[in-house]
């Protein structure tokens, strides 16, 4: 390659010495800048093309891994539960058999190699959604205070807090939940839900273990929350203060600023973090696992014993010992692979479509 | 409108904007409470069980009381030095394709949304794949596949932010360097990478810390093991599977040993990302953490 000089159109600011500390502080605060004629021209001039392609390249490799590390988790996963989508299908996400011993449906019957994935599913859509509900609302109220009111003092230890909130461990979160918060919600709380909602049928009195779906419902509740607070905080922040300004203008409230200035503008990005935390709730494994009661069944009531996809895997995988049980948890993992990617690609989208104006703040 | 309900609906709107301003402290307490319960039982719980012979001695059989969790220590140790070795150089190479040679183009956000999708895959899958990746082909399990498992966990973080951190060093530097005459190579690498370098070794720490506490990719590739081992192809503990056992185990004595080994894990992730919040507080790359 010889060095051909490229025809430089070098504008005129770029060339004045007057304050130049202004000028690279300009360059900063507006990262993505194209690159410049001057770095094109000093590039193409260099004498050491060999190594800058070589060095060009191995990076390029490394970005290339990142693609094929996915490609490879896919591929692996599919050939791994080819023996289970041979033998049920798509039926593996929604048939049950009936046992031919009790006539009863079942879903999971390693013994005699029946597997259908319903229960799991069903456990892990309704753990879920109870982490969602709980949380929510508890999320954006704790980002509506730490924006909107919280002073100044308080606000920034608060953040680290709920920055801590997330870098704990989802084993520390179970060990917790299993040791403190279960017997907390066997003794105190599931009884005021039976008295006061048993008629509904989703709160009966037959598991004395404490352990199940609302148990596990609350702990994915802590864990998600961090996570929905924070990019809900920064979409209200990536509210401009003038649409605030001008609801004040009007004569609201502080909530009606809220409501009609900030909330009304922020809702897709909060959505998209709901949706980011979801993505969390339905892969989490750990402290699932210990607090969900790991039994393969589907009951009406939240307080029975359940199991979710990633909770099964965690239990049975090591014990497995038939190819077919192997190939239907792998199956599992894969819908649960293909689930979470099409999650986070829906909140990544919201929640970019928010902040693409501002600069990135949390990551 | 009369005067009377003008009046009514202003106290009504004050009442409604005072029940907002308490209810969101509720959820702020709410919020909070559970994160101090966690670590008062952390520390009340763990610190009454942790002495010497946690950190010097392998666990005991079940139902003898004493023994400690060395193994899982050393094995933790190994396996995020092998998850190190791989994440970190494929995550910062990443990064720097991002950020100094891929800017702009359809290859490099293709590589940039890859990375989320695996920020976003559940550990237990990753495991399920690293185990069909490796653990079936080495007909083991290993410390090496369980290393595999972290380092991919670990490469999304550091390449995500290693290109932040990369693209706030100024163009004026990358120009100068390469106005001296510096290849291109050489000024990435100790122009550019080394101003980003405080910024770098934060995602680091953060990918590092994140991968300290996970249990679930390790549960079939490293798979555990009671005694002392330091070899790549045998089983190997870590501290949050020895934690899960303990914890799932019905003797008093583990359980103990589960809590100081939680108390353990938490202090070391704690120490970790106050590090890093103290790094990215003071001014050197304030902004972007």
């Amino acid at each position: 390659m010889t060095a051909h000089v490229p025809e430089i159109h070098i504008s005129q600011p770029q060339l004045q010495p007057e304050s130049p500390a202004r000028e690279s502080q300009q360059r900063v605060s507006s990262a993505p800048v194209e690159v410049s004629a001057i770095r094109k021209f000093l590039l193409s001039r260099s004498d050491s093309v060999m190594t800058d392609r070589v060095f060009h390249v191995l990076m390029v490799l490394c970005a290339l891994s990142i693609f094929s590390i996915v490609a490879l988790i896919a591929w692996r996963l599919v050939v791994s539960s080819q023996l289970t989508w041979d033998k049920f299908g798509f039926g593996f996400f929604y048939k049950s058999f009936t046992d031919s011993y009790t006539q009863l449906p079942t879903y999971w019957d390693p013994v005699n190699e029946r597997f259908s994935a319903v229960p799991f599913i069903y456990g892990t859509l309704v753990s879920s959604f109870l982490a969602l509900i709980l949380a929510v609302p508890l999320a954006i109220g704790l980002a509506i205070f730490l924006t909107e009111m919280c002073p100044r003092v308080l606000s920034g230890p608060l953040a680290f807090l709920t920055e801590l909130l997330a870098a704990i461990p989802s084993i520390i979160y179970g060990v917790w939940a299993f040791f403190v918060m279960v017997p907390l919600l066997r003794d105190h709380v599931n009884p005021i839900l039976i008295r006061g909602l048993g008629w509904t049928g989703l709160f009966s009195d037959d598991n004395p273990t404490g352990l199940g779906f609302v148990s596990a419902g609350v702990i994915l509740a802590i864990m998600i929350l961090p996570i929905i607070s924070s990019l809900t905080r920064e979409v209200m922040t990536a509210v401009p203060h003038s649409q605030r300004e001008a609801v004040l203008a009007l004569g609201a409230t502080r909530w009606e600023m809220i409501r009609m200035g900030v909330l009304r503008n922020a809702r897709i990005g909060i959505v998209g973090g709901i949706i980011l935390g979801l993505g969390r709730a339905l892969g989490e494994t750990m402290a699932v696992t210990m607090v969900i009661g790991n039994t393969p069944e589907i009951h009406r009531s939240l307080l029975s014993n359940g199991a979710s996809m990633a909770s099964v895997i965690a239990n049975e995988f090591t014990e497995a010992v038939s190819d077919m049980h192997r190939s239907a948890l792998i199956e599992i993992g894969l819908a649960l692979f293909i689930v979470t990617i099409i999650v986070n690609a829906i909140a990544q989208v919201l929640v970019w479509a928010v902040t693409r104006g501002t600069p990135s703040q949390a990551h | 409108m009369s005067a009377e309900t003008f009046k009514f609906r202003t106290r009504m709107r004050t009442l409604t904007d005072s029940a907002v301003t308490a209810l969101s402290i509720l959820a702020t307490v709410l919020v909070v409470a559970p994160l101090v319960a966690i670590f008062a039982y952390l520390v009340f719980k763990g610190a009454s069980s942790l002495n010497l012979d946690f950190f010097t001695k392998i666990p005991k059989p079940e139902g003898e009381s004493g023994g400690g969790m060395a193994n899982a220590i050393v094995g933790s140790g190994i396996l995020l030095g092998v998850a190190s070795l791989l994440g970190v150089p494929i995550g910062i190479g990443g990064g720097i394709f991002l950020a100094e040679f891929g800017r702009g183009t359809k290859f490099a956000n293709a590589v940039r949304f890859t990375a989320d999708v695996l920020n976003g895959v559940p550990s237990i899958v990753m495991g399920l794949a690293v185990y069909s990746l490796v653990v079936v082909q080495q007909k083991t399990f290993s410390a090496f596949a369980g290393g595999v498992a972290l380092g991919i966990m670990m490469i999304p973080t550091v390449c995500r932010t290693t290109e932040e951190m990369l693209l706030m060093v100024p163009h004026a530097v990358r120009e100068a360097a390469l106005g001296l005459g510096v290849p291109n190579w050489r000024s990435v690498l100790s122009i550019t990478v080394k101003t980003a370098s405080p910024g770098i070794i934060t995602g680091c720490m953060l990918a590092f810390a994140r991968v300290a506490g996970e249990t679930a990719p390790l549960l079939f590739t490293a798979l555990g093991n009671s005694f002392m081992s330091t070899s790549l192809n045998h089983p190997i503990e870590a501290l949050p599977l020895q934690i899960y056992i303990f914890a799932n185990s019905p003797y008093d004595d583990q359980h103990r040993l589960a809590w100081a080994g939680s108390l353990v894990l938490i202090v070391l992730i704690v120490l970790a990302v106050s590090l890093v919040r103290y790094v990215t507080s003071r001014g050197v790359l304030k902004g972007a953490s």
